[in-house]
């Protein structure tokens, strides 16, 4: 069972009890629960962006729908004033206070949201057509190539959706009680490739 | 699927949006010397355009931006997207830009 109660601690990450995957390599979709992460919504004027194009260690300065950084810490740009900034779980503090001394002076909000959300990959070369199950954008190479990264919907659900590399592996993040949802959504479209999955 | 043009993401699936109603009304600078019958126009007379009207839209699964956009009633066309602040372009059916 999923654990959805809204106090759910942040170290929590989506507890399956397995990969949702055959263990071989030629499996055409793999989706996998993410442990957990820390995660926080930054808002910020767009005007207040000069002169604090970094911060903690990512780059805020980047095109809307865009991500930057690595899996260890990112920066996820949502909207002109709005970013999802992913770190190591352990690094939650650290990553606050480094916001705090970047921004200094400016008027923000920095809220600690790692346990609302809840993070899913999804690999493999059907990945895209899994997503596209329930995710009305385009996700061809063209128009979501690796570094896109946007809030959508997935069924009813509202998500965000990541692409992180070539494989393709795409990462989607929905918000805890709606963790069920998503990911049963996912391997019901996934039997269509795989059906092995249980 | 119909597309709508965000002026921050481009262009994106409907059922990422919520319509916010006629644009571009002004709220009365002091309300209290309005009669009820004016502040009630206010609040709920609207236009009932066929062909060229100006709605507020909201990207709600999307940047959550609220923007403005040209759309022609009759065909349910969008002829132009535009961020709240912008005036109102000068567009007629047949006139898309997006
Ligand atoms: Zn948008």
């Amino acid at each position: 069972m999923l654990k959805t109660s809204h106090a759910a601690h942040r170290d929590l990450s989506l507890p399956i009890e397995q990969p949702v995957t055959r263990p071989d390599t030629k499996a055409q979709v793999v989706i996998r629960p993410l442990p957990a992460q820390a995660r926080f919504s930054l808002r910020l004027n767009e005007a207040d962006l000069e002169g604090a194009q970094t911060a903690a260690g990512v780059t805020l300065d980047i095109p809307i729908n865009t991500r930057s950084g690595s899996a260890e810490r990112s920066s996820i740009r949502l909207g002109p004033n709005e970013w999802l900034l992913t770190g190591p779980y352990d690094d939650a503090e650290v990553i606050a206070s480094q916001i705090d001394a970047a921004l200094s002076g400016r008027f923000y909000t920095l809220v600690d949201v790692s346990h609302r959300n809840v993070g899913i990959t999804v690999s493999g070369r059907r990945a895209a057509e899994v997503l596209n199950s329930g995710c009305p954008l385009d996700l061809a190479e063209a128009a979501f190539p690796t570094g896109m990264a946007t809030r959508t919907l997935m069924g009813k659900a509202e998500i965000v959706l990541m692409r992180l590399d070539d494989t393709p592996t795409y990462q989607v993040e929905c918000w805890r009680s709606f963790s069920t949802y998503v990911r049963d959504y996912l391997i019901e479209a996934a039997r269509e490739f795989e059906p092995s999955i249980a | 699927m119909l597309l709508v043009t965000c002026p921050y993401c481009g262009p994106r699936p409907e059922i990422e949006f919520r319509c916010g109603g006629e644009a571009h009304i002004a709220r009365p600078a002091e309300p209290s010397k309005l009669s009820d019958k004016e502040w009630a126009e206010f609040l709920f007379v609207r236009t009932n355009a066929k062909g060229v009207f100006a709605e507020r839209w909201n990207h709600a699964h999307g940047c959550q931006r609220w923007f403005n956009a040209l759309r022609d009633t009759a065909s349910d066309r969008f002829i132009q997207t535009y961020k709240v602040g912008e005036k109102r372009p000068d567009r007629t059916p047949g006139q898309e830009r997006l």
